[in-house]
């Protein structure tokens, strides 16, 4: 295993150093394991610049991702995954990357795997490569109530794209030049993945799921509670039928 | 025909309302944009007070056969839907507009912070 992630390395090298690329870290409250991640990704690919955006923690993440050598943009007031997302996606358009490796910062994502996911995307294969719990690598796979949403959502959204979707709410992904353009103009708000993967569809890029392991939080505790995600589930389930009958996905705003 | 009275109270009730409209917008309290819905609920309700046989009429199209003076209600009920569904949108509009001030300003202000750190020695 080591060898062929070696020689994959290698190969992949190249082309990879060519581009500008940046890793997008989300985090909200987070400072126990934001260093920690910043770290890791640090290791896997040292050119990469890490971006970790705080979205209104109270526990000083900020500061901690600071001095782990991160640069930060911190949000005034937390405004949801959604729109932290969206900020990075901004500035990644705004300041010319090509690639965007998003990683959430509570450590459930292993940038080692990071590596099987920018593939794909810098062989020009797929415009956004997500990284799936359910397609086949054993791993922490999120508790029982949680696993029958996503597994509801899942079906939900493969019937809407067309296409077999396993992990609709995996937000261990990565993401060209392409897709970094349409997030930044749009992007749903608070539990965005699953609406993200639509839109992904109806806007014709390419999206393909890698098998990946997740890992159980390191710390903190999860943004999204038991009624909180059954809001959720209403929310996206509401979200994405009324989508179907939007005759264009028109962006709210257009990125300057 | 509508009680005398009913026609009466309906009638004062509605002027108030739309006085009261009015006062707010020239004491610039209330934009015009959400004052216009106001001024048409007052307005149709002052009609409907008025016009004496106009109740009993609209309770025969909708089959209120016991007490006509209920069209007023219903009337009043659908335009103080209309006016909470416009604020609905008026909230979703600003909670996105929040949304970006937010981003903008958290962007700007990393790249004030970026251009700072080479001049720092400048004061």
């Amino acid at each position: 295993m080591a060898e062929i992630v070696k020689g994959e390395r290698q190969a992949l090298d190249a082309r990879l150093r060519s581009l500008r690329r940046l890793a997008l870290v989300p985090a909200y409250n987070e400072a126990e394991s934001v260093g920690a991640v910043i770290a890791e990704l640090r290791a896997v690919d040292p050119d990469m610049e890490i971006l970790v955006i705080d979205d209104g923690s109270q526990d000083g993440t900020a500061d901690v991702a600071s001095a782990a050598g991160a640069r930060v943009i911190r949000l005034p007031f937390n405004l949801g995954i959604g729109g932290a997302v969206q900020t990075g996606f901004r500035y990644a358009y705004e300041n010319g990357f090509e690639l965007v490796l998003r990683v959430d910062g509570d450590g459930q994502h292993d940038p080692a795997h990071a590596l099987r996911l920018v593939q794909p995307v810098v062989a020009g294969e797929a415009d956004i490569a997500v990284g799936s719990r359910f397609a086949g690598i054993e791993g922490y796979r999120s508790s029982r109530s949680r696993r029958l949403g996503i597994r509801l959502l899942a079906w939900t959204v493969s019937l809407l794209v067309g296409e077999r979707v396993t992990d609709p709410t995996s937000g261990f992904q990565v993401v060209n030049r392409r897709g970094i353009a349409l997030f930044a103009a749009d992007y749903p708000h608070d539990y965005p993945e699953v609406e993200a993967t639509v839109m992904v569809a109806r806007h014709h890029l390419r999206r393909v799921e890698v098998p990946v392991a997740m890992r159980e939080r390191w710390g903190g505790r999860s943004s999204i509670g038991a009624l909180r995600s059954v809001y959720y589930m209403a929310k996206v389930l509401l979200a994405l039928f009324v989508g179907l009958f939007r005759r264009e996905v028109v962006p709210a705003s257009e990125p300057r | 025909m509508t009680p005398l009275t009913v026609s009466i109270a309906g009638a004062v009730a509605s002027v108030l309302l739309v006085l009261g409209v009015l006062e707010l917008i020239r004491k610039r309290r209330l934009k015009e944009r959400y004052a216009l819905l106001w001024l048409l609920t007052g307005l149709a309700l002052l009609v409907l007070s008025l016009w004496r046989d106009g109740l009993n009429t609209i309770a025969g199209w909708v089959g209120i056969e016991t007490y006509p003076p209920a069209v007023l209600f219903a009337v009043a009920t659908l335009f103080i839907l209309l006016v909470l569904l416009d604020y609905s949108t008026a909230i979703s509009k600003l909670a996105d507009q929040n949304v970006l001030l937010a981003q903008r300003l958290a962007l700007l202000e990393e790249r004030l912070r970026g251009r700072k750190e080479p001049g720092e020695d400048l004061g």
